[in-house]
Protein backbone atom coordinates (compact mmCIF):
# COMPACT_ATOMS: atom_id res chain seq x y z
CA UNK A 1 0.00 0.00 0.00
CA UNK A 2 1.23 3.45 -0.85
CA UNK A 3 2.04 5.69 2.05
CA UNK A 4 0.52 9.07 1.30
CA UNK A 5 3.35 10.82 3.14
CA UNK A 6 5.99 9.23 0.93
CA UNK A 7 4.04 9.96 -2.20
CA UNK A 8 4.46 13.73 -2.07
CA UNK A 9 7.02 15.39 -4.30
CA UNK A 10 10.05 15.94 -2.13
CA UNK A 11 11.73 18.33 -4.52
CA UNK A 12 8.71 20.59 -4.66
CA UNK A 13 8.42 20.64 -0.91
CA UNK A 14 12.09 21.53 -0.51
CA UNK A 15 11.59 24.41 -2.94
CA UNK A 16 8.61 25.71 -1.02
CA UNK A 17 10.55 25.52 2.21
CA UNK A 18 13.34 27.60 0.66
CA UNK A 19 10.92 30.29 -0.50
CA UNK A 20 9.32 30.29 2.91
CA UNK A 21 12.69 30.75 4.59
CA UNK A 22 13.86 33.49 2.23
CA UNK A 23 10.66 35.47 2.62
CA UNK A 24 10.78 35.19 6.35
CA UNK A 25 14.33 36.55 6.27
CA UNK A 26 13.31 39.45 4.03
CA UNK A 27 10.46 40.43 6.30
CA UNK A 28 12.75 40.24 9.29
CA UNK A 29 15.25 42.53 7.57
CA UNK A 30 12.51 45.00 6.66
CA UNK A 31 11.37 45.12 10.25
CA UNK A 32 14.91 45.40 11.55
CA UNK A 33 15.71 48.38 9.36
CA UNK A 34 12.86 50.31 10.93
CA UNK A 35 13.66 49.23 14.46
CA UNK A 36 17.41 49.77 14.13
CA UNK A 37 16.98 53.23 12.62
CA UNK A 38 14.66 54.17 15.45
CA UNK A 39 17.02 52.78 18.08
CA UNK A 40 19.97 54.62 16.55
CA UNK A 41 18.00 57.84 16.59
CA UNK A 42 16.95 57.34 20.19
CA UNK A 43 20.46 56.47 21.37
CA UNK A 44 21.89 59.46 19.52
CA UNK A 45 19.36 61.83 21.04
CA UNK A 46 19.73 60.44 24.52
CA UNK A 47 23.53 60.61 24.43
CA UNK A 48 23.34 64.18 23.13
CA UNK A 49 20.70 65.38 25.49
CA UNK A 50 21.28 63.53 28.72
CA UNK A 51 23.76 66.14 29.99
CA UNK A 52 21.19 68.91 29.68
CA UNK A 53 18.41 66.88 31.30
CA UNK A 54 18.65 68.80 34.57
CA UNK A 55 16.21 70.63 36.86
CA UNK A 56 16.85 73.93 35.06
CA UNK A 57 15.30 72.46 31.94
CA UNK A 58 11.96 72.37 33.71
CA UNK A 59 12.38 75.37 36.01
CA UNK A 60 13.94 78.02 33.78
CA UNK A 61 12.71 80.13 30.96
CA UNK A 62 14.66 80.22 27.68
CA UNK A 63 17.85 82.21 27.83
CA UNK A 64 20.64 83.38 25.56
CA UNK A 65 23.04 81.36 27.68
CA UNK A 66 22.53 77.66 27.10
CA UNK A 67 23.67 76.82 30.61
CA UNK A 68 20.75 78.77 32.08
CA UNK A 69 18.16 77.96 29.47
CA UNK A 70 15.09 75.85 30.21
CA UNK A 71 11.78 75.11 28.55
CA UNK A 72 9.38 75.87 31.38
CA UNK A 73 7.23 78.17 29.26
CA UNK A 74 7.12 75.62 26.44
CA UNK A 75 6.14 72.73 28.70
CA UNK A 76 3.46 74.80 30.40
CA UNK A 77 2.32 76.12 27.00
CA UNK A 78 1.93 72.58 25.68
CA UNK A 79 0.03 71.51 28.78
CA UNK A 80 -2.33 74.49 28.63
CA UNK A 81 -2.87 73.78 24.99
CA UNK A 82 -3.83 70.20 25.86
CA UNK A 83 -6.10 71.45 28.59
CA UNK A 84 -8.18 73.47 26.13
CA UNK A 85 -7.84 71.18 23.13
CA UNK A 86 -8.63 67.84 24.78
CA UNK A 87 -12.14 68.56 26.12
CA UNK A 88 -13.04 70.70 23.12
CA UNK A 89 -12.02 68.16 20.50
CA UNK A 90 -13.50 65.33 22.58
CA UNK A 91 -16.92 66.98 22.73
CA UNK A 92 -16.97 68.10 19.11
CA UNK A 93 -15.44 64.91 17.74
CA UNK A 94 -17.55 62.46 19.70
CA UNK A 95 -20.66 64.55 19.09
CA UNK A 96 -20.06 64.44 15.35
CA UNK A 97 -19.33 60.72 15.46
CA UNK A 98 -22.53 60.00 17.38
CA UNK A 99 -24.51 62.08 14.94
CA UNK A 100 -23.03 60.39 11.89
CA UNK A 101 -23.32 56.85 13.26
CA UNK A 102 -26.58 56.96 15.17
CA UNK A 103 -28.71 59.81 13.92
CA UNK A 104 -27.81 60.78 10.35
CA UNK A 105 -29.84 59.16 7.60
CA UNK A 106 -27.60 57.05 5.42
CA UNK A 107 -28.07 59.20 2.33
CA UNK A 108 -25.90 61.00 -0.20
CA UNK A 109 -25.31 64.05 1.99
CA UNK A 110 -24.11 61.92 4.89
CA UNK A 111 -21.81 59.99 2.59
CA UNK A 112 -20.39 63.25 1.28
CA UNK A 113 -19.76 64.56 4.78
CA UNK A 114 -18.10 61.27 5.61
CA UNK A 115 -15.85 61.46 2.58
CA UNK A 116 -14.90 65.02 3.45
CA UNK A 117 -13.98 64.11 6.99
CA UNK A 118 -11.77 61.28 5.83
CA UNK A 119 -10.11 63.62 3.36
CA UNK A 120 -9.59 66.30 6.00
CA UNK A 121 -7.74 63.78 8.14
CA UNK A 122 -5.06 63.74 5.45
CA UNK A 123 -4.75 67.47 4.81
CA UNK A 124 -1.22 68.77 5.63
CA UNK A 125 -1.10 70.47 8.98
CA UNK A 126 0.27 73.72 7.55
CA UNK A 127 -3.06 74.18 5.80
CA UNK A 128 -4.77 74.17 9.17
CA UNK A 129 -2.25 76.79 10.23
CA UNK A 130 -3.32 79.05 7.37
CA UNK A 131 -6.97 78.47 8.24
CA UNK A 132 -6.30 79.25 11.89
CA UNK A 133 -4.41 82.40 10.99
CA UNK A 134 -7.28 83.68 8.86
CA UNK A 135 -10.17 82.53 10.97
CA UNK A 136 -9.09 82.72 14.58
CA UNK A 137 -6.17 85.15 14.62
CA UNK A 138 -7.57 87.72 12.19
CA UNK A 139 -11.33 87.32 11.68
CA UNK A 140 -12.23 86.45 15.25
CA UNK A 141 -9.53 88.79 16.62
CA UNK A 142 -8.10 86.21 18.94
CA UNK A 143 -4.59 87.36 18.04
CA UNK A 144 -1.56 85.13 18.47
CA UNK A 145 -3.05 83.68 21.60
CA UNK A 146 -3.12 80.33 23.29
CA UNK A 147 -6.81 80.15 22.44
CA UNK A 148 -6.21 80.72 18.72
CA UNK A 149 -3.56 78.00 18.82
CA UNK A 150 -5.78 75.57 20.70
CA UNK A 151 -8.68 76.16 18.31
CA UNK A 152 -6.44 75.60 15.31
CA UNK A 153 -5.09 72.38 16.77
CA UNK A 154 -8.62 71.27 17.62
CA UNK A 155 -9.57 71.60 13.95
CA UNK A 156 -6.45 69.66 13.03
CA UNK A 157 -7.25 66.67 15.23
CA UNK A 158 -11.03 66.68 14.81
CA UNK A 159 -11.17 64.51 11.68
CA UNK A 160 -8.91 61.92 13.30
CA UNK A 161 -11.06 61.85 16.43
CA UNK A 162 -14.30 61.68 14.50
CA UNK A 163 -13.15 58.78 12.35
CA UNK A 164 -11.74 56.77 15.27
CA UNK A 165 -14.80 57.46 17.45
CA UNK A 166 -17.05 56.35 14.60
CA UNK A 167 -15.11 53.11 14.35
CA UNK A 168 -15.45 52.54 18.08
CA UNK A 169 -19.18 53.24 17.97
CA UNK A 170 -19.69 51.04 14.95
CA UNK A 171 -17.93 48.18 16.72
CA UNK A 172 -20.72 48.03 19.32
CA UNK A 173 -22.81 45.03 18.28
CA UNK A 174 -26.32 45.72 17.01
CA UNK A 175 -27.65 43.17 19.47
CA UNK A 176 -26.67 45.49 22.31
CA UNK A 177 -28.68 48.33 20.81
CA UNK A 178 -31.62 45.96 20.24
CA UNK A 179 -31.50 44.89 23.88
CA UNK A 180 -31.82 48.51 24.94
CA UNK A 181 -34.59 49.46 22.50
CA UNK A 182 -36.54 46.33 23.37
CA UNK A 183 -36.67 47.50 26.99
CA UNK A 184 -38.31 50.73 25.89
CA UNK A 185 -35.25 52.96 25.67
CA UNK A 186 -35.29 56.06 23.52
CA UNK A 187 -32.52 56.69 21.04
CA UNK A 188 -30.58 58.96 23.36
CA UNK A 189 -30.99 56.57 26.28
CA UNK A 190 -29.62 53.79 24.10
CA UNK A 191 -26.71 55.90 22.93
CA UNK A 192 -25.82 57.24 26.35
CA UNK A 193 -26.38 54.11 28.43
CA UNK A 194 -25.45 51.31 26.08
CA UNK A 195 -23.49 52.47 23.04
CA UNK A 196 -21.17 55.01 24.67
CA UNK A 197 -20.25 52.89 27.72
CA UNK A 198 -19.41 50.07 25.33
CA UNK A 199 -17.25 52.26 23.12
CA UNK A 200 -15.81 54.83 25.47
CA UNK A 201 -12.38 53.24 25.89
CA UNK A 202 -12.06 52.93 22.11
CA UNK A 203 -13.09 56.55 21.76
CA UNK A 204 -10.65 57.71 24.43
CA UNK A 205 -7.86 55.73 22.81
CA UNK A 206 -8.46 57.66 19.60
CA UNK A 207 -8.59 60.97 21.45
CA UNK A 208 -5.31 60.30 23.25
CA UNK A 209 -3.54 59.28 20.06
CA UNK A 210 -4.86 62.43 18.38
CA UNK A 211 -3.62 64.51 21.31
CA UNK A 212 -0.19 62.97 21.09
CA UNK A 213 -0.11 63.89 17.44
CA UNK A 214 -1.11 67.47 18.28
CA UNK A 215 1.54 67.78 21.00
CA UNK A 216 4.26 67.16 18.45
CA UNK A 217 2.89 69.49 15.77
CA UNK A 218 4.89 72.62 14.96
CA UNK A 219 3.90 73.92 11.55
CA UNK A 220 0.37 75.21 12.20
CA UNK A 221 1.46 76.97 15.37
CA UNK A 222 4.39 78.64 13.65
CA UNK A 223 1.89 79.73 11.05
CA UNK A 224 -0.46 81.35 13.50
CA UNK A 225 2.49 82.99 15.21
CA UNK A 226 3.37 81.13 18.36
CA UNK A 227 6.48 82.83 19.71
CA UNK A 228 9.84 81.15 19.80
CA UNK A 229 11.16 83.00 22.81
CA UNK A 230 8.74 83.24 25.71
CA UNK A 231 10.13 84.25 29.08
CA UNK A 232 6.83 84.19 30.96
CA UNK A 233 3.98 81.81 31.61
CA UNK A 234 0.67 82.46 29.93
CA UNK A 235 -1.80 83.62 32.59
CA UNK A 236 -4.93 83.38 30.49
CA UNK A 237 -6.16 81.96 27.21
CA UNK A 238 -5.55 85.26 25.41
CA UNK A 239 -1.82 85.38 26.23
CA UNK A 240 0.84 84.58 23.69
CA UNK A 241 2.55 81.26 24.13
CA UNK A 242 5.02 78.71 22.89
CA UNK A 243 5.02 74.92 22.87
CA UNK A 244 7.68 72.25 23.20
CA UNK A 245 8.34 71.45 19.55
CA UNK A 246 8.71 75.15 18.74
CA UNK A 247 11.17 75.62 21.57
CA UNK A 248 13.12 72.62 20.33
CA UNK A 249 13.08 73.98 16.80
CA UNK A 250 14.41 77.27 18.09
CA UNK A 251 17.28 75.59 19.90
CA UNK A 252 18.17 73.34 17.00
CA UNK A 253 18.52 76.33 14.72
CA UNK A 254 21.26 77.86 16.88
CA UNK A 255 24.84 77.12 15.90
CA UNK A 256 26.32 76.47 19.37
CA UNK A 257 26.85 72.85 20.39
CA UNK A 258 25.43 73.52 23.83
CA UNK A 259 22.10 74.53 22.30
CA UNK A 260 22.12 71.37 20.21
CA UNK A 261 22.39 69.39 23.41
CA UNK A 262 19.60 71.46 24.90
CA UNK A 263 17.44 70.66 21.89
CA UNK A 264 18.17 66.97 22.33
CA UNK A 265 17.14 67.14 25.99
CA UNK A 266 13.93 68.89 24.93
CA UNK A 267 13.28 66.10 22.48
CA UNK A 268 13.73 63.55 25.26
CA UNK A 269 11.10 65.32 27.35
CA UNK A 270 8.72 65.45 24.40
CA UNK A 271 9.31 61.77 23.59
CA UNK A 272 8.70 60.70 27.16
CA UNK A 273 5.44 62.60 27.13
CA UNK A 274 4.35 61.01 23.86
CA UNK A 275 5.36 57.61 25.16
CA UNK A 276 3.24 58.06 28.27
CA UNK A 277 0.27 59.12 26.22
CA UNK A 278 0.59 56.17 23.87
CA UNK A 279 1.04 53.84 26.80
CA UNK A 280 -2.20 55.03 28.35
CA UNK A 281 -3.89 54.55 24.98
CA UNK A 282 -2.64 50.95 24.87
CA UNK A 283 -3.81 50.30 28.42
CA UNK A 284 -7.23 51.66 27.56
CA UNK A 285 -7.43 49.55 24.44
CA UNK A 286 -6.58 46.40 26.38
CA UNK A 287 -9.31 47.17 28.86
CA UNK A 288 -11.67 47.71 25.94
CA UNK A 289 -10.78 44.41 24.30
CA UNK A 290 -11.44 42.56 27.53
CA UNK A 291 -14.95 43.98 27.64
CA UNK A 292 -16.01 43.19 24.10
CA UNK B 1 -61.83 33.37 13.41
CA UNK B 2 -62.45 31.14 16.37
CA UNK B 3 -60.75 31.71 19.68
CA UNK B 4 -58.79 28.64 20.50
CA UNK B 5 -58.75 28.51 24.24
CA UNK B 6 -60.96 29.75 26.96
CA UNK B 7 -58.36 32.50 27.51
CA UNK B 8 -59.28 35.91 26.24
CA UNK B 9 -57.67 37.30 23.13
CA UNK B 10 -54.91 39.75 23.98
CA UNK B 11 -53.32 40.39 20.61
CA UNK B 12 -55.40 40.68 17.51
CA UNK B 13 -53.63 40.79 14.18
CA UNK B 14 -55.84 41.88 11.35
CA UNK B 15 -55.03 41.50 7.64
CA UNK B 16 -51.40 42.39 8.25
CA UNK B 17 -49.09 42.94 5.30
CA UNK B 18 -45.45 43.87 5.68
CA UNK B 19 -43.02 44.93 2.99
CA UNK B 20 -39.24 45.22 3.17
CA UNK B 21 -38.89 47.65 0.28
CA UNK B 22 -40.44 45.74 -2.60
CA UNK B 23 -40.30 42.38 -0.85
CA UNK B 24 -43.66 41.22 0.49
CA UNK B 25 -42.62 39.48 3.72
CA UNK B 26 -46.00 39.03 5.48
CA UNK B 27 -49.14 38.38 3.50
CA UNK B 28 -52.61 38.95 4.93
CA UNK B 29 -51.77 37.62 8.34
CA UNK B 30 -54.72 37.43 10.71
CA UNK B 31 -54.31 35.89 14.13
CA UNK B 32 -55.72 36.06 17.61
CA UNK B 33 -53.25 35.40 20.35
CA UNK B 34 -54.77 34.54 23.72
CA UNK B 35 -53.45 35.91 26.96
CA UNK B 36 -51.53 33.91 29.57
CA UNK B 37 -50.65 31.11 27.24
CA UNK B 38 -47.76 30.16 25.01
CA UNK B 39 -48.19 30.65 21.30
CA UNK B 40 -45.51 29.18 19.05
CA UNK B 41 -44.62 30.31 15.53
CA UNK B 42 -43.16 27.50 13.47
CA UNK B 43 -42.16 27.22 9.85
CA UNK B 44 -39.10 26.93 7.66
CA UNK B 45 -36.35 29.53 7.86
CA UNK B 46 -37.21 32.77 6.07
CA UNK B 47 -40.99 32.35 6.24
CA UNK B 48 -41.49 35.52 8.30
CA UNK B 49 -41.73 34.29 11.90
CA UNK B 50 -39.25 36.82 13.28
CA UNK B 51 -40.73 39.55 11.14
CA UNK B 52 -44.18 38.99 12.59
CA UNK B 53 -42.76 38.79 16.11
CA UNK B 54 -40.98 42.12 15.63
CA UNK B 55 -44.18 43.81 14.50
CA UNK B 56 -45.60 43.10 17.96
CA UNK B 57 -43.13 45.40 19.72
CA UNK B 58 -42.46 47.53 16.65
CA UNK B 59 -38.78 46.63 16.45
CA UNK B 60 -39.36 46.62 12.69
CA UNK B 61 -39.77 50.39 12.85
CA UNK B 62 -36.00 50.62 12.97
CA UNK B 63 -35.43 48.74 9.73
CA UNK B 64 -35.35 51.36 6.96
CA UNK B 65 -37.73 50.73 4.08
CA UNK B 66 -40.23 48.70 6.10
CA UNK B 67 -43.87 49.35 5.32
CA UNK B 68 -46.88 47.94 7.07
CA UNK B 69 -50.55 47.61 6.13
CA UNK B 70 -53.35 46.36 8.31
CA UNK B 71 -53.46 46.48 12.05
CA UNK B 72 -52.37 44.96 15.30
CA UNK B 73 -54.35 45.59 18.43
CA UNK B 74 -53.18 44.74 21.91
CA UNK B 75 -55.98 44.84 24.49
CA UNK B 76 -58.03 46.57 21.83
CA UNK B 77 -55.54 49.39 21.17
CA UNK B 78 -54.06 49.72 17.71
CA UNK B 79 -50.32 49.75 18.44
CA UNK B 80 -49.53 51.45 15.13
CA UNK B 81 -51.87 54.35 15.74
CA UNK B 82 -50.39 57.78 16.34
CA UNK B 83 -51.19 57.98 20.01
CA UNK B 84 -49.29 54.84 21.00
CA UNK B 85 -45.87 55.69 22.29
CA UNK B 86 -43.39 53.11 21.06
CA UNK B 87 -41.28 53.18 24.25
CA UNK B 88 -44.34 52.42 26.36
CA UNK B 89 -45.33 49.65 23.97
CA UNK B 90 -41.90 48.03 24.26
CA UNK B 91 -42.06 48.27 28.01
CA UNK B 92 -45.29 46.28 27.89
CA UNK B 93 -44.02 43.85 25.23
CA UNK B 94 -40.65 42.45 26.26
CA UNK B 95 -38.33 40.61 23.92
CA UNK B 96 -35.69 37.93 24.24
CA UNK B 97 -33.36 37.37 21.30
CA UNK B 98 -31.75 34.40 19.65
CA UNK B 99 -28.28 35.12 20.99
CA UNK B 100 -28.10 36.04 24.66
CA UNK B 101 -27.24 39.75 24.57
CA UNK B 102 -26.45 40.97 28.08
CA UNK B 103 -24.88 44.41 28.45
CA UNK B 104 -21.21 44.49 29.43
CA UNK B 105 -22.30 45.44 32.92
CA UNK B 106 -22.82 43.66 36.20
CA UNK B 107 -25.66 41.20 36.64
CA UNK B 108 -27.37 43.76 38.85
CA UNK B 109 -27.01 46.60 36.37
CA UNK B 110 -28.29 44.43 33.55
CA UNK B 111 -31.55 43.87 35.38
CA UNK B 112 -31.73 47.46 36.62
CA UNK B 113 -31.17 48.86 33.13
CA UNK B 114 -34.85 48.78 32.16
CA UNK B 115 -36.31 50.13 35.42
CA UNK B 116 -33.74 52.94 35.38
CA UNK B 117 -34.77 53.86 31.82
CA UNK B 118 -38.26 54.35 33.13
CA UNK B 119 -37.22 56.52 36.01
CA UNK B 120 -36.73 54.16 38.94
CA UNK B 121 -33.56 55.11 40.79
CA UNK B 122 -34.41 54.31 44.39
CA UNK B 123 -31.85 51.76 45.53
CA UNK B 124 -34.23 49.73 47.66
CA UNK B 125 -36.83 49.58 44.94
CA UNK B 126 -34.19 48.50 42.41
CA UNK B 127 -32.86 45.81 44.78
CA UNK B 128 -36.36 44.49 45.06
CA UNK B 129 -36.95 44.46 41.31
CA UNK B 130 -33.62 42.75 40.69
CA UNK B 131 -34.44 40.01 43.16
CA UNK B 132 -37.99 39.35 41.96
CA UNK B 133 -36.96 39.39 38.31
CA UNK B 134 -34.10 36.98 38.92
CA UNK B 135 -36.38 34.75 40.97
CA UNK B 136 -38.96 34.76 38.17
CA UNK B 137 -36.28 33.70 35.73
CA UNK B 138 -35.11 30.98 38.16
CA UNK B 139 -31.65 32.48 38.28
CA UNK B 140 -31.64 34.04 41.73
CA UNK B 141 -30.23 31.09 43.63
CA UNK B 142 -27.36 30.78 41.18
CA UNK B 143 -26.30 34.43 41.15
CA UNK B 144 -27.51 36.05 44.37
CA UNK B 145 -23.98 36.18 45.80
CA UNK B 146 -22.43 37.50 42.59
CA UNK B 147 -24.70 40.35 41.60
CA UNK B 148 -21.72 42.66 41.13
CA UNK B 149 -20.00 40.29 38.72
CA UNK B 150 -20.00 40.91 34.99
CA UNK B 151 -22.91 39.31 33.16
CA UNK B 152 -20.32 37.84 30.81
CA UNK B 153 -19.07 35.59 33.60
CA UNK B 154 -22.29 33.58 33.28
CA UNK B 155 -22.74 30.57 31.02
CA UNK B 156 -24.76 30.93 27.81
CA UNK B 157 -27.88 29.43 29.36
CA UNK B 158 -27.57 31.63 32.44
CA UNK B 159 -27.05 34.67 30.22
CA UNK B 160 -30.26 33.87 28.38
CA UNK B 161 -32.16 33.55 31.65
CA UNK B 162 -30.59 36.85 32.68
CA UNK B 163 -31.97 38.38 29.49
CA UNK B 164 -35.39 37.00 30.37
CA UNK B 165 -35.09 38.46 33.87
CA UNK B 166 -34.02 41.76 32.34
CA UNK B 167 -37.12 41.78 30.15
CA UNK B 168 -39.34 40.93 33.13
CA UNK B 169 -37.85 43.74 35.20
CA UNK B 170 -39.89 46.40 33.39
CA UNK B 171 -43.07 44.53 34.19
CA UNK B 172 -44.32 43.56 30.72
CA UNK B 173 -47.57 41.79 29.88
CA UNK B 174 -46.20 40.02 26.85
CA UNK B 175 -42.90 38.25 26.34
CA UNK B 176 -41.63 37.64 22.82
CA UNK B 177 -38.95 34.99 22.41
CA UNK B 178 -37.22 34.68 19.05
CA UNK B 179 -35.55 31.27 18.92
CA UNK B 180 -34.33 32.01 22.42
CA UNK B 181 -32.89 28.54 22.88
CA UNK B 182 -31.32 27.90 19.51
CA UNK B 183 -27.87 29.00 20.69
CA UNK B 184 -28.03 26.90 23.86
CA UNK B 185 -27.13 23.37 24.87
CA UNK B 186 -29.94 20.84 25.52
CA UNK B 187 -29.91 21.22 29.29
CA UNK B 188 -30.10 25.02 29.17
CA UNK B 189 -32.82 24.68 26.54
CA UNK B 190 -34.83 22.48 28.82
CA UNK B 191 -34.46 24.96 31.68
CA UNK B 192 -35.76 27.77 29.52
CA UNK B 193 -38.67 25.66 28.33
CA UNK B 194 -39.58 24.91 31.94
CA UNK B 195 -39.22 28.57 32.74
CA UNK B 196 -41.60 29.49 29.92
CA UNK B 197 -44.12 27.02 31.32
CA UNK B 198 -43.94 28.75 34.69
CA UNK B 199 -44.14 32.22 33.25
CA UNK B 200 -47.20 31.62 31.15
CA UNK B 201 -49.42 31.86 34.21
CA UNK B 202 -48.46 35.50 34.51
CA UNK B 203 -47.39 36.52 31.00
CA UNK B 204 -48.55 36.06 27.46
CA UNK B 205 -45.70 34.37 25.65
CA UNK B 206 -45.14 34.31 21.92
CA UNK B 207 -42.20 32.21 20.86
CA UNK B 208 -40.58 31.64 17.52
CA UNK B 209 -38.94 28.30 17.24
CA UNK B 210 -37.11 26.50 14.49
CA UNK B 211 -37.72 23.34 16.44
CA UNK B 212 -41.13 21.68 16.01
CA UNK B 213 -40.56 19.40 18.95
CA UNK B 214 -40.07 22.41 21.15
CA UNK B 215 -43.34 23.89 19.92
CA UNK B 216 -45.05 20.59 20.57
CA UNK B 217 -43.55 20.33 24.06
CA UNK B 218 -44.20 23.79 25.42
CA UNK B 219 -46.83 25.71 23.50
CA UNK B 220 -50.59 25.87 23.88
CA UNK B 221 -51.24 26.91 20.34
CA UNK B 222 -49.11 26.81 17.26
CA UNK B 223 -49.07 28.88 14.10
CA UNK B 224 -47.52 27.36 11.02
CA UNK B 225 -46.09 29.83 8.50
CA UNK B 226 -45.00 29.37 4.95
CA UNK B 227 -43.68 32.12 2.67
CA UNK B 228 -45.11 34.91 4.77
CA UNK B 229 -48.54 33.38 5.12
CA UNK B 230 -50.30 31.67 7.97
CA UNK B 231 -51.04 28.16 6.72
CA UNK B 232 -52.61 26.82 9.84
CA UNK B 233 -53.30 27.93 13.37
CA UNK B 234 -54.62 25.63 16.01
CA UNK B 235 -54.22 24.21 19.44
CA UNK B 236 -50.81 22.65 19.53
CA UNK B 237 -52.03 19.16 20.26
CA UNK B 238 -54.53 19.30 17.45
CA UNK B 239 -52.17 20.85 14.94
CA UNK B 240 -49.53 18.21 15.51
CA UNK B 241 -51.86 15.22 15.74
CA UNK B 242 -54.40 16.15 13.17
CA UNK B 243 -53.38 18.95 10.81
CA UNK B 244 -55.97 20.07 8.28
CA UNK B 245 -53.60 21.41 5.64
CA UNK B 246 -51.42 19.08 3.60
CA UNK B 247 -48.47 21.51 3.83
CA UNK B 248 -48.64 21.49 7.61
CA UNK B 249 -48.62 17.75 7.62
CA UNK B 250 -45.65 17.65 5.28
CA UNK B 251 -43.76 20.08 7.48
CA UNK B 252 -44.44 18.43 10.83
CA UNK B 253 -43.70 15.01 9.46
CA UNK B 254 -40.32 16.38 8.40
CA UNK B 255 -40.82 16.20 4.67
CA UNK B 256 -39.37 19.70 4.19
CA UNK B 257 -37.93 22.65 6.11
N1 LIG C 1 -34.23 43.67 7.36
C1 LIG C 1 -34.68 42.99 6.29
N2 LIG C 1 -34.63 43.54 5.07
C2 LIG C 1 -35.08 42.85 4.00
N3 LIG C 1 -35.56 41.61 4.04
C3 LIG C 1 -35.62 41.00 5.23
C4 LIG C 1 -35.18 41.65 6.42
N4 LIG C 1 -35.36 40.81 7.47
C5 LIG C 1 -35.89 39.68 6.94
N5 LIG C 1 -36.06 39.80 5.61
C6 LIG C 1 -36.62 38.80 4.72
O1 LIG C 1 -37.92 38.54 5.13
C7 LIG C 1 -38.20 37.14 5.10
C8 LIG C 1 -38.63 36.68 6.47
O2 LIG C 1 -37.53 36.79 7.36
P1 LIG C 1 -37.63 36.37 8.88
O3 LIG C 1 -38.82 37.01 9.47
O4 LIG C 1 -36.33 36.67 9.50
O5 LIG C 1 -37.84 34.80 8.76
P2 LIG C 1 -37.76 33.67 9.86
O6 LIG C 1 -37.62 34.32 11.19
O7 LIG C 1 -39.02 32.92 9.71
O8 LIG C 1 -36.58 32.83 9.51
C9 LIG C 1 -36.94 36.47 4.60
O9 LIG C 1 -37.09 36.20 3.23
C10 LIG C 1 -35.87 37.49 4.83
O10 LIG C 1 -34.89 37.39 3.85
MG1 LIG D 1 -35.99 34.22 12.56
Amino acid sequence: MNNIFVDANRKQIAGRRRIDFTLRLLFLIATSIGVIALMALLIDIISDGISMLRPELFNNFPSRRASEAGMKSAIVGSLYMLLIMAPLSFLLGVGAAIYLEEYAKKNRITRMIQLNISTLAGVPSIVYGILGLTLFVRELHLGRSLLAGAFTMTLLVLPIIIVSAQEAIRAVPKSRRDASYALGATKWQTVSRSVLPSSISGILTGVILAMSRAIGETAPLVMIGALTFVAFLPTGPMDSFTVMPIQIYNWVSRPQASFQALAASGIIVLLVMLLLMNLSAILLRNKYNKHM
Amino acid sequence: MQTLTKNQTLIEINQLNLFYGAFHALKNVSLRIPEKAITAFIGPSGCGKSTLLRTLNRMNDMIPGTRIEGGIAISGTDIYSGDVDVETLRKKVGMVFQQPNPFPKSIYDNIAYGPRLHGIHDRKKLDEIVETSLRSAVLWEEVKDYLKRSAFSLSGGQQQRLCIARALAVNPDILLMDEATSALDPISTLKIEELAQELKDRYTIVMVTHNMHQAARVSNQTVFFLNGEVVEYDETEKLFSNPTDQRTEDYISGRFG
